[in-house]
């Protein structure tokens, strides 16, 4: 090799550590079990902090719909001899955010604070204590459980939500899945401070936890962290049951359900793919083209570009530990319910049957692979997907591994996915508000 | 991935004191530059990632419109992506798509403005396709008859079906007896069914300049060769005689104003406006800045005295809030909201809030009130560096809107001064009733809708 070579091969080396070094994750497990990923990030003087546990909305029952997330929310309100008013106060006092995070499968806090240390740690205390020692008040119970049965009230009578829960229900049957996060009116007005305790105590464990840390801080500071935000918690001998599978549809099922609003709310899916499915990357390609590509997807060139029926069509593929759904959604002026709905199924039965065009298939490869660098241009961005990586043992390459997995995406494998797993003939489809019988 | 337009119309956050103030005092580098034509360019520099956000904003919203075509901005806004003389109708979002970006456009009272987010190597791209639609819009009949469509059922989407939206909608249209603020920005449905493509070609001839424009790109790049770009691409679009913008002014409001909207629900809701002034001189006004602290006392964090005392303490409450932007071409209104909770009536909920507010106008408000909601405001200042896109969208709304966009540390300075005297002052003299709008939210169970002959 000449010296000229080596010159030139050392700096596409240099060139290539310096892609992967954009995104250098660290990972490790404490002794307690939880572990940790971090990313350190000097360019601005913040911190990102997350705890996620296995505790989201599929860990409920159906006669308990809605603890989950009552106990996620009932934390930040009393914890460590603070009420909720002194938390709320001493994370304003230093300006910090406390969000959280919740969905059917994960449930946590998350915190942005400065990375200067008065601030930064008054904020960690106190996530310190809403993660490990929870008061769960009874009377901070009764009052927030009338808080979201008035909101339940009111969502009962939105055609959006009428039909989510229309279509969850059918889409997932008697699987946890299919409940609402935030619990029925029947089910939240039943809940005790001793049930809401004895879900934490099943489901907030240390060896179960996801600390997610980017930012303006050393590694040694992030594993400070991290024991101080879990250390507390017991240890389980257990990982977490895993939840049943989801099962496939035996049957087609509509439902049309009347509403007085001015639009139909049109939702058709199935169950569709989990974290990890090897159907992933076909599936998520494949989606682009169908519905989830805006303009450039063949749903919104039907629904609204060639025929004005509606502001918004989309379908995407929700992936969970277990199947989510795949979906379909648009809404329209209720007269015209029956023909958007025709042009979907054409669009989807037509899609399932050809797959996308060369041309189609190349679009969505331009789009997902020249607009990675998007998905990963801000700390929150990278944060959320450190939890995610984290949460579902994804492989730790796995954004180095994105492009490449996209690339290879043949139309062949998005053809012979959405055959296997999206049948035409056998969906969910709700309408609410639409005229049922016209034709 | 849903592909929307947002129309910035409501935003009863309770975080608009933090939104109300600009990029923070770490601001980045930001560079200024005008074309010959007229045209505004300003560029951060952002180098954590090999992206950009890059926007055209022009200075034309529904404020800016006539009665009979209400809504006329927004449908421009939509026909901004029909084609050009030189593309055909959607291939700039395919074009932007296929680059790896993403697009979109919003519009507002004060502006209209289009977005592209992508890898700072297809910034070139971006800004050919922008002055493209600059001038050489294709308005075909046959794509507004579609188009306006699309609309129509955005506004079904966005208000008709939401009672809440038509109750901000009717809250406006009586708080206001001149401004133009008081037209949705969505128009009215009966301007949207009689509007015609010339209506938005129009439009488009009297507003869509380069001397009416302003270029902000925040990103990875360097700002001398995005003047560059901005020149080559911008430079030879000539500028025209924009129309005189008559000022307005709303005569002072003498007496309250109630206004009652019926929709289907079970949660009634109540919504209160009073008449105040936003900055115009960033310098010398004091009463925004106080007006935007007493935001965040009233509902700047959980810890905030709306949020307290009505939901979690006295319980009346499911939610209360206040809301002020203190940026805006036209008037200023300081909203407070609330849903009452079961066995509470509209009318208690509304005498709560005014006794909170009663409550700073006798008492003020204290040092470690207001030291809290400077926190804040310092806090979120850095946290929003994290966004390209946040730091662009806050530039180009204090350019559009004819303030200094690099008043940054001014702003926070002035944030950082105002005093409990100065928040108890603006609560006593904007308070009153004599500048006060009242909307409520009448919810109609949707059993009695149900069995009434069909709508």
């Amino acid at each position: 090799m000449t010296l000229l070579a080596r010159i030139a091969g050392a700096a596409l080396l240099a060139t290539a550590s310096l892609a992967h070094a954009m995104l250098p994750i660290d990972t490790w497990q404490l002794d307690n079990g939880a572990r940790v990923y971090f990313v350190e990030n000097r360019a601005l003087p913040i911190v990102d902090v997350s705890v996620d546990f296995p505790a989201g909305s599929g860990r409920d029952t159906k006669a308990g719909s809605g603890l989950a997330g009552m106990t996620l929310g009932l934390m930040r309100l009393g914890a460590g001899g603070l009420g909720e008013s002194e938390i709320a106060e001493r994370l304003a006092d230093v300006g910090a955010q406390l969000g959280s995070r919740f969905d059917s499968d994960r449930a946590g806090y998350s915190l942005r604070t400065l990375s200067s240390a008065t601030e930064r740690e008054q904020a960690l205390a106190l996530l310190a204590r809403v993660l490990q020692a929870p008061a769960f008040a009874a009377d901070v119970l009764e009052r927030e459980k009338a808080r979201l049965i008035a909101g339940l009230k009111e969502s009962r009578l939105k055609p959006e939500s009428i039909a989510e829960r229309a279509f969850s229900t059918a889409l997932y049957r008697d699987h946890p899945y299919g409940l609402r996060g935030s619990g029925e009116i029947e089910t939240v007005a039943t809940f005790t401070a001793d049930q809401v305790r004895t879900f934490f105590a099943n489901h907030y464990f240390s060896n179960r936890a996801t600390v997610a840390i980017i930012g303006d801080l050393s590694h040694v500071e992030a594993d400070a962290i991290a024991r101080r935000l879990t250390d507390a918690l017991p240890r389980s001998q257990e990982d977490a049951a895993p939840l049943p599978p989801v099962l496939p549809l035996e049957a087609a099922f509509e439902r049309d359900i009347e509403h007085p609003a001015s639009q139909s709310h049109i939702l058709m899916g199935a169950p569709g793919v989990k974290r990890n499915d090897p159907d992933y990357f076909p599936l998520f390609v494949g989606n682009y083209v169908l519905g989830g590509g805006g303009f450039a997807s063949r749903l919104v060139e039907e629904v609204r570009q060639k025929r004005g029926l509606a502001y918004s069509a989309y379908s995407f593929f929700a992936p969970y530990a277990e199947l989510g759904a795949f979906q379909i959604g648009l809404q329209t002026r209720k007269e015209q319910a029956q023909q958007a709905l025709g042009v979907v199924r054409e669009t989807l039965r037509r899609y399932v049957d050809e797959g996308p065009t060369d041309t189609e298939l190349e679009a969505a490869k331009q789009n997902l692979v020249g607009g990675f660098p998007l998905r990963i241009d801000s700390n929150k961005k990278i944060h959320d997907y450190l939890a995610t990586i984290g949460f579902y043992d994804l492989p730790i390459d796995y954004l180095d591994r994105f492009v490449p997995s996209v690339e290879a995406v043949t139309a062949a494998q998005i053809k012979d996915a959405f055959r296997r797993r999206v049948d035409p003939d056998r969906m969910v489809t709700v309408v609410v508000g639409g005229h049922p019988k016209v034709q | 991935m849903k592909y929307l337009f947002p129309s910035f119309s409501v935003l009863l956050s309770a975080s608009s004191v933090l939104f109300a103030a600009p990029a923070c005092a770490l601001q980045g580098d930001v560079r200024e530059h005008t074309l010959a034509n007229g045209m505004k360019i300003i560029v951060m520099e952002d180098h954590r990632a090999p992206t950009v956000a890059s926007m055209v904003w022009y200075k034309a919203g529904s404020m800016d419109e006539v009665t009979g075509t209400t809504g006329v901005a927004h449908v421009l806004e939509h026909m901004m992506f029909k084609g050009t003389k030189g593309n055909a109708p959607d291939m700039f979002a395919r074009t932007i798509a296929a680059a790896g970006g993403r697009d979109n456009a919003f519009t507002s009272r004060d502006y209209t403005a289009y977005f592209q987010q992508l890898h700072k190597s297809k910034l070139p791209l971006a800004l050919g396709l922008e002055a493209d639609r600059m001038q050489n819009l294709v308005l075909s009949t046959e794509e507004f008859g579609k188009e306006i469509k699309v609309v129509m059922e955005e506004r079904r989407l966005r208000t008709d079906d939401q009672p809440r939206a038509l109750l901000y909608e009717q809250m406006m249209a009586v708080a206001y007896a001149v401004s133009p603020y008081k037209t949705p920005i969505i128009g009215w449905m009966n301007d949207l069914e009689n509007m015609s493509v010339e209506d938005a070609r129009a439009w488009y001839h009297r507003w869509y300049a380069p001397n009416n424009a302003t270029l902000v790109v925040v990103g990875d790049v360097d700002a001398e060769e995005v003047f560059g770009v901005a020149q080559a691409k911008f430079g030879p679009i000539p500028a025209h005689d924009l129309p005189a913008r008559k000022s307005q002014i709303e005569p002072t409001q003498r007496g309250i104003k109630r206004v009652t909207v019926k929709g289907p629900g079970e949660l009634p809701y109540l919504l209160m406006g009073w008449q105040v002034p936003v900055l115009r001189n960033l310098e010398k006004d004091w009463e925004p800045y106080a007006l935007s602290m007493l935001v965040g006392v009233l509902d700047g964090s959980d810890a905030a005295r709306l949020d307290r005392t009505l939901v979690k303490e006295a319980r009346i409450a499911i939610s209360a809030g206040a809301n002020y932007d203190s940026v805006g071409r036209g008037p200023g209104i300081f909203f407070l909201d609330g849903v009452p909770a079961p066995g509470t009536t509209v009318a208690e909920l509304e005498s709560a809030l005014r006794a909170a507010v009663r409550k700073i106008v006798n008492e003020g408000v204290n040092e470690e009130e207001l030291k809290r909601v400077k926190a804040q405001v310092i806090a979120s200042q850095v946290f929003q560096r994290d966004s390209m896109f946040y730091q662009a969208m806050q530039m180009g709304v204090l350019s559009t809107v004819g303030l200094p966009y690099n008043s940054a540390d001014l702003q926070v300075r002035k944030l950082r001064e105002v005093t409990p005297e100065q928040v108890r002052a603006v609560a006593r003299k904007y308070f009153v009733d004599d500048s006060l709008t009242v909307a409520v939210l009448d919810p109609q169970s949707l059993v009695q809708r149900t069995a009434a002959p069909a709508n």
